[in-house]
């Protein structure tokens, strides 16, 4: 199919963006990447009024190390975000997802900030956010405000960001030589939506862990966290963490509830061996 | 002229193009119905299947997830200018060697990525390296051997050459 029609607006400033924004409200969608929004826009499963491209915008992709934290621009892309040496060397379970997000031509245009504002549930970079205790830089005319990742995944396709908000960056906690990660999905091609998937950090406690966060994706409306698997992965029980995930995914087009707790659990053992193997 | 058309002026296989365009037209669109460039196909149309993959500023992208009025300013490059430059003329020979293709219809868009992790591939890509890099692009006719036999056929080609 092919879009409906909207009015589109280019704007070379974060002023101008949420100046459009707050007058236009949910009439309007900012344009970043586009992967996700102009698919939907194809499909008529969106119909805005105005699109606000933002592609434009200056120094809102940047990578940077700014103390304990990577800041990463909205705008950076996830092709930039995967060649990244900022990346590779404080953000190391970022880098271990980066090749999953969709396929090379998408991740050229594809947002780091785009697929977080968008929260798709079955999406890498949500999920990430949420296992590395990240948070979110958003901007409005009223100024900038900060919500921690914990905050931010709402509901479905749901987030803290408001209809008149823009999402500016992403700041993830800088790895140390005690960090320790993990990641693991299950897609039916390579760069697809995940049917489960996994992103795990944690501290490195003598022979153990200690500060262990689990976020897996693709089984239910955002990402989720499972506390009681982290207890007992902390304690350093992989077979009772495997036991005591409480997840209740739907059946989708892709598996059903049964099938994807089960590779939930496939996924906890994989993933806690790469928390428990120390980083080179 | 109103925000629901717009003037937009790009490069396209190295000539200027000057259009007016409505917003909502994606680059594929474009170029097929506005320039007469058919090679880049319509497939799925949101994404998933890789048949209208183009250049975009040396970079491939989904032609039916980008404007065309995104494009102003830019250079796209489509199979017909990878064609006619020569650039991937070993590619196109390879595929029909190895019968790589039946129907055609995802045969540009494999062209254009498989072209393009040749291009910034470091060293000789494995089989599964390919399988990953045209990991986006669908073909529903050949099951997928012959192409990555096309493809790894021309990058050790490429590299003896360049021995």
């Amino acid at each position: 199919m092919k879009p409906a029609p909207f009015a589109y607006k280019k704007v070379r400033t974060l002023k101008e963006a949420v100046t459009l924004l707050a007058k236009h409200k949910d009439n309007a969608r900012l344009l970043a990447g586009g992967q996700s929004l102009i698919a939907t826009l194809n499909m008529r499963l969106s119909a805005p009024a105005l699109l606000i491209d933002i592609n434009d915008l200056k120094g809102l992709d940047g990578i940077v190390k700014k103390g304990k934290f990577v800041e990463v621009g909205a705008l950076a892309r996830h092709a930039q975000v995967e060649r990244s040496d900022v990346i590779s060397r404080y953000a190391p379970l970022i880098a271990l997802a980066m090749p999953h997000i969709g396929h090379p031509a998408i991740r050229n245009r594809g947002s780091f900030g785009g697929s977080i504002a968008f929260a798709d549930p079955a999406a890498e970079l949500p999920a990430c956010l949420l296992a590395l205790g990240g948070e979110v830089e958003i901007a409005s005319t009223k100024g900038k405000r900060k919500v921690k990742a914990d905050a931010f995944f709402k509901g479905l396709f749901e987030t803290a960001v408001r209809p008149h908000e823009i999402v500016t960056a992403i700041r993830i906690p800088v790895a140390d030589k005690y960090t320790r990660v993990g990641f693991a999905e299950l897609a039916r091609r390579h760069g697809d939506y995940a049917i489960v998937g996994l992103a795990a950090s944690a501290r490195a406690n003598g022979k153990g862990l200690a500060d262990v966060r689990l976020a897996y994706f693709g089984v239910g409306d955002t990402p989720i966290r499972v506390k009681k698997a982290e207890a007992e992965l902390t304690a350093g029980n992989i077979d009772a963490a495997v036991s005591a995930l409480d997840l209740e995914p739907h059946d989708d087009v892709q598996a059903t509830a049964k099938v994807k707790k089960h590779l939930a659990g496939v996924l906890l053992r994989r993933v806690a061996t790469q928390l428990l193997e120390a980083r080179p | 002229m109103n925000d629901r058309t717009l003037d937009i002026s790009l490069t396209v296989n190295g000539a200027r193009v000057q259009e007016c365009v409505e917003a909502r037209k994606t680059l594929v669109d474009f170029l097929r119905e506005d320039l007469a460039l058919t090679g880049s196909h319509v497939g799925c149309e949101h994404g998933v299947c890789g048949a209208c993959t183009v250049r975009v500023n040396g970079e491939i992208v989904r032609g039916c997830l980008m404007l065309a009025v995104q494009c102003d300013g830019a250079e796209v490059e489509t199979i017909e200018g990878l064609s006619d430059s020569g650039g991937v003329s070993d590619l196109q020979a390879a595929f029909e060697q190895r019968n790589a293709l039946q129907c055609g219809y995802c045969t540009p868009g494999m062209i254009a990525a498989a072209q393009d992790l040749l291009k910034r591939a470091k060293k000789l890509p494995s089989r599964d390296e390919i399988r990953e890099h045209l990991s986006g692009n669908y073909c529903r006719c050949t099951g997928y051997h012959a192409i990555v036999d096309a493809v790894e056929a021309v990058a050790q080609a490429r590299a003896g050459a360049k021995k």
